[in-house]
């Protein structure tokens, strides 16, 4: 009786195998016949899930860059009040000066999914105006940034002065350099996108550029309440 | 028995692309939402409001991080997988270096 069912188990094992194999084939073929331009026209990277595997490798890199920018604000937490008595953040912060740079970054986000919705309607003038525009906004908040940093080390505070100001300069400093890297994804999506150089999907690779800019923006939305606005 | 297997289609394929969001107009909206957050954090940060400072603070930082990531991040919209993905490493962070903070006696204060 058991023996039965286990060989009856078995075979309907190796029926499911061969028929999801079977499946997988035919839609191999199809997708073959057509979309022969898929690779070309849509990104063609797809995982066994139907999803673009692109796509998942962006959103599981965001999710590593979380414990990357959470050690980094984890360790400023433990040492923002290890500073000498006249230069700790109530002394240096400019609060005006950092809420206008953080909203010229928030307005690069709203210029980034714009460019990311013109992409998707194949608007591609429009695309790489935004584009522009975000790139732009992306470079004033990283001048902002510099000229903070500059205006910080004329008051004495160095990489090396205190705990403080290591823990500090690392984190804005590593979120700068995203912020860099942001603009040269930008600027180099703009020229793939006019000199049609973009292998796979045009939406999709916007969209990807896309999300990283966001990234960008959410993580400075933490670090703009935890190291600016709450007083040590 | 086929029944139970979901092998992708062309259709499905075509389906996870298909882009179901907000127009760009409710794009322009959330971002006045998001820019009108940011000018009540820095209101705040100049008022003395007592106790409720930090969590006011900390709410207002919270909405803006998921505004970002559910709308013009389209996490609401896309796959549940792209969230989940998201949300784990995000998770993770948030235990392991609250763990790490607590050994150091950060929230003791």
């Amino acid at each position: 009786m058991s023996d039965s069912l286990i060989t009856e188990t078995v075979k309907d094992a190796v029926q499911i195998v061969k028929d999801h194999s079977d499946d997988v084939h035919e839609h191999d073929v199809h997708a073959g016949d057509h979309h022969s331009g898929d690779h070309d026209d849509h990104g063609g990277h797809h995982s066994s899930l139907g999803l673009s595997n692109t796509k998942l490798a962006m959103w599981l890199f965001l999710g590593s860059e979380c414990l990357l920018f959470g050690g980094l604000i984890s360790t400023y937490m433990l040492y923002r009040n290890r500073h000498s008595e006249n230069l700790g953040p109530d002394q240096l912060w400019d609060i005006p000066f950092t809420s206008a740079t953080s909203f010229v970054l928030l307005t690069s986000s709203l210029t980034m999914v714009l460019a990311v919705s013109a992409a998707n309607r194949k608007d591609l003038r429009n695309t790489k105006i935004y584009l522009g525009v975000t790139a732009l906004l992306g470079a004033l908040f990283l001048a902002g940034q510099i000229y903070e940093f500059t205006v910080f080390y004329r008051e004495g505070l160095g990489f090396t002065t205190s705990l403080f100001s290591s823990s500090f300069f690392t984190l804005t400093g590593f979120h700068g350099v995203h912020v860099s890297i942001g603009i040269i994804m930008l600027v180099a999506m703009i020229g793939m996108l006019s000199k049609e150089k973009v292998s796979g999907d045009e939406a999709e690779a916007v969209e990807m550029v896309g999300l990283y800019w966001h990234f960008v923006d959410i993580v400075w939305i933490i670090i703009f309440t935890l190291v600016y606005l709450i007083p040590a | 028995m086929t029944d139970t297997i979901h092998t992708p289609s062309a259709h499905d394929q075509h389906d996870a692309k298909e882009h179901h969001g907000p127009s760009d107009m409710q794009f322009v909206t959330i971002f006045f939402i998001l820019a009108g957050i940011t000018a009540v954090e820095v209101a705040v940060s100049y008022i003395d409001i007592g106790p409720f400072f930090l969590p006011v603070l900390l709410g207002l930082m919270v909405v803006k991080f998921f505004t970002v990531v559910l709308y013009f991040m389209h996490i609401k919209f896309d796959h549940k997988l792209f969230g989940r993905l998201f949300y784990i490493g995000l998770g993770l962070a948030v235990f392991v270096y609250a763990a790490a903070l607590s050994t150091f006696q950060f929230f003791a204060g």
